[in-house]
């Protein structure tokens, strides 16, 4: 579903935010993309979704290269950014509306908002401004719009950062659900959320994948110096910190 | 479409679309009546008093300077705070092409400018019970401010699309206008032939001024639609080479 290929992205002053990384995703699966801050999993996101261009390789979404056919490639993506990108001034409703009229979705307009804003638990404040919603709904909103038009890919740039921990739960239990019909990238540097949510990891250092495969697999690879298997958080410090930290 | 009818209803939830229309009300009716009803030395003459002008030449003239102010101010938060409150990331991330989208935008401000600018008709209405005028001249002055707002709603959201701060936005608007006035003041004491030269070729305001006299000369038309595709084409490119940055 999405395959990505020598990923590259260089700025001017010639710092790479992301070096030639490879990586597939399957119908259905949900990836997380697990890495520190300024590790590139915003950069890569933003490529996927056509918000800027790789300066190499290739990314193809559903069988369309993205920089050779971004609006085709675009319908296939539902895109919520680390920060949801919402107007203040609109109401929930409003909003969503404009977002079904921008996407030229052709799913019946009523219907579809009122599936969606039941999955995603904002019909008790369809008719308020956005600038008055807390942050969980806010993102609940930023959700909604991502999934406005039905685009079998999700991109979810930290879905969870700054939500109280009922409000995680409830957004986690969300993705699972959404990764029934759905394939998922998710990106996190909150450990258990990955390890709960998603099939697949990839761990992004610097730019640079080091380390890829199901969290099984990932285990079994890396391993103490007595052969016990390392927990996630043990393999993200590893890989990430070096060794002496653990 | 959707993102016109953002933009234009965003006009009317704000006061900034209301001001403008006030600002702009404001502006002619009061050139109107100090260029054309009571256009004598003294400003204690009235039109009905048996002095006064069927001349909006100055009206329009003047309305010229108050655009190159104020419709920076309508065009400032096109892009820059899109870009600011990161909702740039929906719009640019939507299956819609770049030009659509600053077309859009542009369609959205230039709306509210038309919007002002139907009230210019009523003037020539008024003025048509005191004394016989020329709809060929008013009908030119029209059609020359609908081109000249339309090129400032241009270059406003060209460098609106440059940065994210909408103060910003506003000023280098005006420069870019005062420029445009400035290339036919600067002409003649310019030295080098072909810089003077050019410096002619782009004024808006010798242009205009043809259209305020009833001429409409087509390449003056050209003229006027060439500067706004090529800001409108600036304003794409910008943002598409935003995405290589």
């Amino acid at each position: 579903m999405i395959e990505v290929r020598n990923l590259t992205k260089s700025y001017s002053n010639g710092e790479k935010a992301v070096d030639n990384i490879s990586f597939t995703v399957g119908e259905g699966e949900i990836l997380g993309f697990l890495g520190p801050n300024g590790a590139g999993k915003s950069t890569t996101m933003n490529i996927l979704t056509g918000y800027i261009s790789s300066t190499d390789g290739s990314a193809v979404i559903g069988g369309v290269d993205v920089l050779e056919e971004p609006i085709v490639a675009k319908r296939k993506i539902g895109y919520l950014p680390e920060q949801p990108p919402l107007y203040p001034d609109m109401t929930v409703d409003e909003y969503l509306r404009f977002i079904h009229e921008l996407k030229k979705s052709k799913l019946p307009k009523n219907t579809h908002l009122n599936e969606i804003c039941e999955l995603v638990k904002v019909n008790d404040v369809r008719g308020r401004l956005i600038r008055n919603l807390s942050k969980g709904y806010r993102q609940r909103v930023g959700l909604a719009g991502a999934l406005v038009g039905n685009p079998p890919i999700l991109i979810l740039d930290e879905p969870t950062v700054g939500l109280d921990p009922k409000q995680i739960i409830e957004i986690r239990t969300l993705i699972k659900q959404l990764g029934r019909n759905h394939t998922v990238i998710l990106s996190s540097h909150i450990l258990p959320e990955v390890q709960a949510v998603c099939d697949k990891i990839v761990i992004i250092n610097e730019g640079k994948i080091v380390a890829d495969g199901d969290l099984e697999g990932l285990r079994s690879r890396f391993k103490t110096e007595t052969d016990e298997e390392l927990s996630l958080e043990q393999i993200f410090i590893k890989l990430i910190y070096g060794e002496g930290i653990i | 479409m959707a993102v016109f009818k953002r933009e234009l209803k965003a006009y009317f939830i704000t006061p900034l679309g209301y001001a403008f229309i006030g600002v702009y009300l404001v502006f002619s009716g009061a050139f109107f009546y100090m260029f054309t009803l009571t256009s004598s030395t003294s400003s204690t003459y009235s039109f009905s008093q048996g002095t006064g002008s069927a001349d909006f030449a100055p009206m329009f003239s003047l309305m010229f300077f108050v655009l190159m102010f104020t419709v920076p101010l309508l065009t400032m938060r096109l892009f820059a705070e899109e870009r600011r409150a990161k909702t740039d990331q929906l719009l640019l991330t939507a299956p819609l092409g770049l030009f659509e989208l600053v077309a859009a935008k542009f369609a959205a401000a230039y709306a509210v400018f038309l919007i002002s600018t139907a009230v210019m008709p009523i003037y020539g209405i008024v003025l048509s019970n005191f004394t016989e005028v020329s709809w060929r001249t008013i009908t030119g002055n029209m059609f020359g401010l609908i081109m000249v707002g339309a090129v400032f709603t241009a270059s406003g959201l060209l460098v609106s699309s440059l940065t994210e701060n909408q103060m910003i936005a506003a000023i280098l608007g005006v420069f870019v206008n005062v420029g445009f006035l400035f290339s036919s003041v600067a002409a003649p004491y310019v030295e080098i032939k072909f810089i003077s030269d050019a410096l002619r070729s782009v004024s808006l305001l010798s242009r205009y001024d043809r259209f305020t006299i009833g001429l409409f000369e087509p390449q003056n038309v050209l003229f006027f639609l060439s500067i706004i595709a090529i800001f409108l084409f600036l304003t794409v490119r910008g943002l598409e080479r935003r995405r290589w940055l």
